[in-house]
């Protein structure tokens, strides 16, 4: 579709339906042999808990939510690790891997600034997680597994997911 | 044992992630934009399949579900904000690890981003415990048991819908 990522592409994509079919199945096999079904956000919880507790362990130890989701290594932690290595493997292997700064489509509404996307990148993830954290979950805790498991919450979620998402991209790519 | 399995189950959707393109920024936006509807094609086919396969599980008694609970409070506002910084970022908590893993680093502003968004709500959790969260609490349902019906009556009608909806999107082009 744009012409920028027929220069040197890499190889060809699989199809999504194919790639969510497997994910699919994936989730089926971890339910099977492990019990456990996708999730991401709480890991940065019980991450932002590990760096929060270099610099005040009362802190951490006196807030509720710590204590609820603890910090420490667990199953969804290592499994967030692994999409980051998957995904490096992948790439690498596919000649799909680009050291890049600013993604195409946002350097073609928003120019090429460094900071101007690192700025809205960061809020964006403040914005994001605080509103994962507060539902319970994110597109991988409530849209996949939620969904998946006919969870009233999963599919209540998921639906604000996409309705903030349609808003802010609607206000920042109007009339493009 | 359970890191180990976290890890390899991990890698593998990394894997299946990187090569849909579903990881990259454009594609996330695609579909906000209603332009290009990758991830959705993605996240649905998971969903068909799971949801399927993990029924099968559960009436032979081989797994158990794990249903967050329906509140209504936590998970519209709650999911509200988590779209419109999603719109901002362009990656997801799970999608932004693996976009930093095929190079596309700018993901790294919104992983540390998501780090003090995490940080906050935990500042924030007491005051949310006995307002937000308190809002229209109806525990963990799922439809089928809102329904009153059999679960296979809402996973044949989600399968072939779809199946319709992926057919509607390959004519438009999407």
């Amino acid at each position: 579709m744009n012409a920028r990522d027929t220069v040197n592409p890499g190889r060809k994509p699989w199809s999504p339906y194919v790639g969510g079919a497997l994910s699919g199945l994936l989730v089926v096999a971890s339910v099977w042999v492990t019990g456990k079904y996708f999730g991401a956000s709480t890991t940065f919880v019980r991450s932002a808990g590990f760096v929060e507790r270099v610099f005040s362990p009362e802190h951490v130890a006196a807030l509720d939510y710590f204590v609820k989701e603890a910090p420490k290594v667990d199953w969804q932690w290592m499994f967030v690790a692994g999409i980051f290595v998957g995904a490096l493997l992948a790439s690498l292997a596919s000649g799909t891997f680009r050291w890049q700064a600013v993604p195409p489509g946002w350097a073609e509404r928003f120019g090429p600034s460094r900071p101007r996307r690192g700025v809205a990148a960061f809020c964006g993830g403040v914005l994001a997680m605080f509103g994962a954290r507060l539902a319970d979950g994110c597109p991988s805790g409530h849209g996949l597994s939620g969904s998946l498991q006919l969870a009233a919450s999963g599919f209540v979620a998921l639906a604000c997911f996409f309705a903030g998402g349609l808003v802010t991209a609607y206000i920042l790519y109007r009339g493009r | 044992m359970d890191l180990t399995y976290g890890l390899v189950t991990g890698i593998l959707f990394g894997i299946f992630l990187q090569r849909s393109e579903v990881l990259r920024y454009d594609k996330q936006l695609g579909a906000l934009r209603l332009r290009d509807m990758t991830i959705v094609k993605f996240m649905l086919s998971t969903v068909v399949v799971g949801m399927v396969g993990v029924y099968l599980l559960v009436d032979l008694e081989l797994a158990k579900l794990s249903v967050k609970p329906l509140v209504l409070g936590g998970n519209i506002t709650g999911g509200l904000a988590f779209g419109l910084g999603w719109g901002l970022l362009g990656y997801c908590p799970g999608t932004s690890l693996g976009a930093l893993g095929e190079g596309r680093w700018d993901a790294l502003w919104g992983i540390l981003g998501s780090l003090c968004g995490a940080a906050l709500y935990a500042e924030a959790y007491p005051a949310m415990k006995v307002t937000l969260l308190t809002w229209g609490d109806f525990g963990k349902v799922t439809l089928p048991r809102l329904l009153g019906v059999n679960h296979w009556v809402v996973i044949v009608p989600m399968v072939a819908g779809a199946l319709l909806l992926f057919r509607w999107f390959e004519r438009k082009g999407l």
